[in-house]
């Protein structure tokens, strides 16, 4: 793990008797996009905090550029909020000249992707323009880091696209990116996922590997509607894509269910998505 | 076409939210609408329940008492408990006594909130406020629910928990729309529309919508110089060709709903733009 921009060995991070991290272990390594994933509380934003220095870990080691975080090396991370921290009442091109200006970046014109907003109030344009704006606002010094919070959320289908396009470039220029998200669809856009629950990571390599052949069963049947009712009455984790059912269960239980309530279908073990393999997931680290 | 919007343009503040939007909701069905913020979902959603006038078009709705609608905000009441707040939208409806009762213990059931009934709403996590206002709106057994933007900002476990209770009710024959800015959301419905800045892109069946993708859709590693027509999809790029052949080295993929709703909306821009 030597050469990480960011690193975090064993860390916990205890508020009283409150566990909010405990013994978690992480990398970002140059041009790399790692997803934190988490249900809200889960620790997300305690580990980022722990990362940047903001507080010091209860026990572990944090290393940011080698070294022990400082307001010295924060400067060498760009950060995006999910509220974007843009001043809405000035224009893009004041908005990048004064970030330029509080990181001592010299002064340097406006990257093309928002050149042609430069006048124009930032609080006047649309939400995926804002977006952008902030990614490059926050990348004006040249950060080696980048964190971003949900980087893509409320955005259209061609902003997001448009968005990633930038955040890939910066990791390809050999920025680390860090991206906390429970958008799922943020989530397959990252080379490595770590899943957080409750303090602890349960679940972390890249899509294929947190999917790890679990499995659901994927049901068709002329009456979706009463085979919905029927195996959601019944208690089963059923969720209906338009006509056809996944449910998260073994294939023998739902067949036999269907067959008792005298309902046809043709039920098959089909491959887990992301969303259903965090589900999962997240079930079974808060059972323990 | 049972309940929805005619090609109808609505009007805020002299500006157009919505134009020529064509929504069919059927019932025993859940109809998705995708979009980014701004792209005019809420003003589909807000003119479907008659909370503002159209300018132009027709509206089919049932009447009032029939409706269940729950705004992107809010939808329940901070400070009185999970059933009073169940309670007073049942009595808004017009029920009361036994089948009051009946109705509320059943819809708390459902949503899987009977074990939290005296916690103030205010105190419930995200995902339990969502699943309450959408067990309020359903406590009348209305023939159309609508679902301004139910899963935004929810985790992927209470997530599964409302498109649980979304699929339930269209299952059992409500007619459901449900706003939602994740277009993988489109695949959970029986229909799907794509806004953007308050104009269809494309609608219709998941299936369908991905079946007639135009021109050609491929995949590759890295390109050297990223055009109009690529864009990024995790580590790899996509590329489309509207019309002709892919370029060399390009592995044609079947389009998905997300690929469909980039294409749809570099579509429509290359339709402004020329």
């Amino acid at each position: 793990m030597t050469g990480s921009l960011a690193r975090a060995l064993g860390v916990s991070m205890r508020f009283g008797s409150f566990t909010a991290v405990d013994s978690v272990s992480l990398a970002v390594d140059k041009g790399e996009v790692v997803g934190l994933l988490g249900a809200n509380g889960a620790g997300k934003t305690t580990v980022i905090r722990l990362l940047l220095g903001l507080l010091r870990p209860s026990g572990g080691t944090v290393r940011l550029f080698e070294a022990p975080p400082t307001v010295g090396t924060r400067r060498r991370v760009g950060y995006v909020p999910q509220s974007l921290g843009l001043y809405t009442d000035l224009t893009v091109a004041e908005n990048w000249h004064f970030t330029s200006a509080a990181f001592g970046s010299p002064r340097q014109g406006l990257p093309a992707g928002i050149e042609s907003h430069a006048d124009e109030l930032v609080g006047a344009l649309p939400l995926g323009t804002q977006r952008r704006v902030a990614f490059a606002v926050a990348l004006a010094h040249r950060p080696e880091l980048l964190v971003l919070d949900e980087p893509t959320s409320g955005v259209g289908p061609l902003g997001r696209a448009r968005l990633w396009q930038d955040i890939r470039q910066a990791a390809e220029a050999g920025a680390g990116v860090l991206v906390t998200t429970h958008n799922m669809e943020e989530a397959e856009e990252c080379d490595r996922l770590l899943i957080m629950v409750d303090g602890v990571v349960a679940s972390a390599g890249t899509v294929a590997e947190v999917i790890a052949g679990r499995s659901v069963v994927e049901v068709r049947c002329d009456d979706w509607d009463a085979a919905f009712v029927a195996l959601d009455a019944a208690g089963f984790s059923v969720q209906a894509h338009g006509r056809t059912l996944r449910v998260a269960a073994s294939s023998q239980d739902v067949t036999a269910l269907l067959a008792h309530e005298g309902i046809a279908s043709r039920s098959r073990s089909v491959p887990a998505n992301l969303e259903e393999a965090f589900v999962a997931v997240v079930t079974a680290g808060s059972v323990s | 076409m049972r309940w929805g919007l005619d090609d109808v343009t609505v009007r805020l503040g002299g500006r157009v939210a919505i134009i020529g939007v064509t929504l069919p909701v059927e019932p025993a069905s859940v109809t998705v609408v995708v979009g980014g913020d701004g792209a005019g979902k809420s003003t589909c959603l807000r003119a479907l329940v008659g909370l503002v006038g159209v300018e132009e078009g027709s509206v089919r709705r049932p009447s009032k008492s029939k409706i269940g609608y729950v705004p992107a905000t809010a939808g329940l009441y901070a400070d009185l408990t999970v059933d009073e707040n169940v309670a007073f939208s049942a009595t808004a409806y017009g029920l009361s006594g036994a089948e009051l009762k009946g109705r509320a213990g059943r819809i708390l059931g459902l949503v899987g909130l009977d074990g939290v009934r005296d916690r103030l709403g205010g105190q419930l996590s995200g995902g339990m406020q969502r699943k309450l206002a959408v067990g309020m709106a359903l406590v009348h057994s209305p023939e159309l629910l609508v679902l301004d933007e139910p899963t935004t900002g929810v985790d992927p476990v209470s997530r599964a928990e409302l498109w649980r209770l979304i699929s339930r009710a269209g299952a059992e024959g409500t007619a459901v729309v449900v706003a939602t800015t994740y277009v993988n959301e489109a695949a959970r419905g029986s229909a799907a529309m794509l806004l953007e800045e308050g104009r269809v892109l494309i609608s219709g069946a998941p299936e369908g919508i991905v079946g007639e993708v135009p021109g050609t859709l491929g995949r590759v590693r890295g390109v050297s110089q990223p055009t109009a027509m690529s864009w990024r999809r995790g580590a790899d790029w996509r590329v489309w060709a509207p019309t002709g052949d892919l370029p060399p080295g390009v592995t044609r993929v079947d389009p998905d709903l997300e690929d469909a709703a980039v294409i749809a909306a570099l579509a429509s821009e290359m339709a402004v733009s020329s």
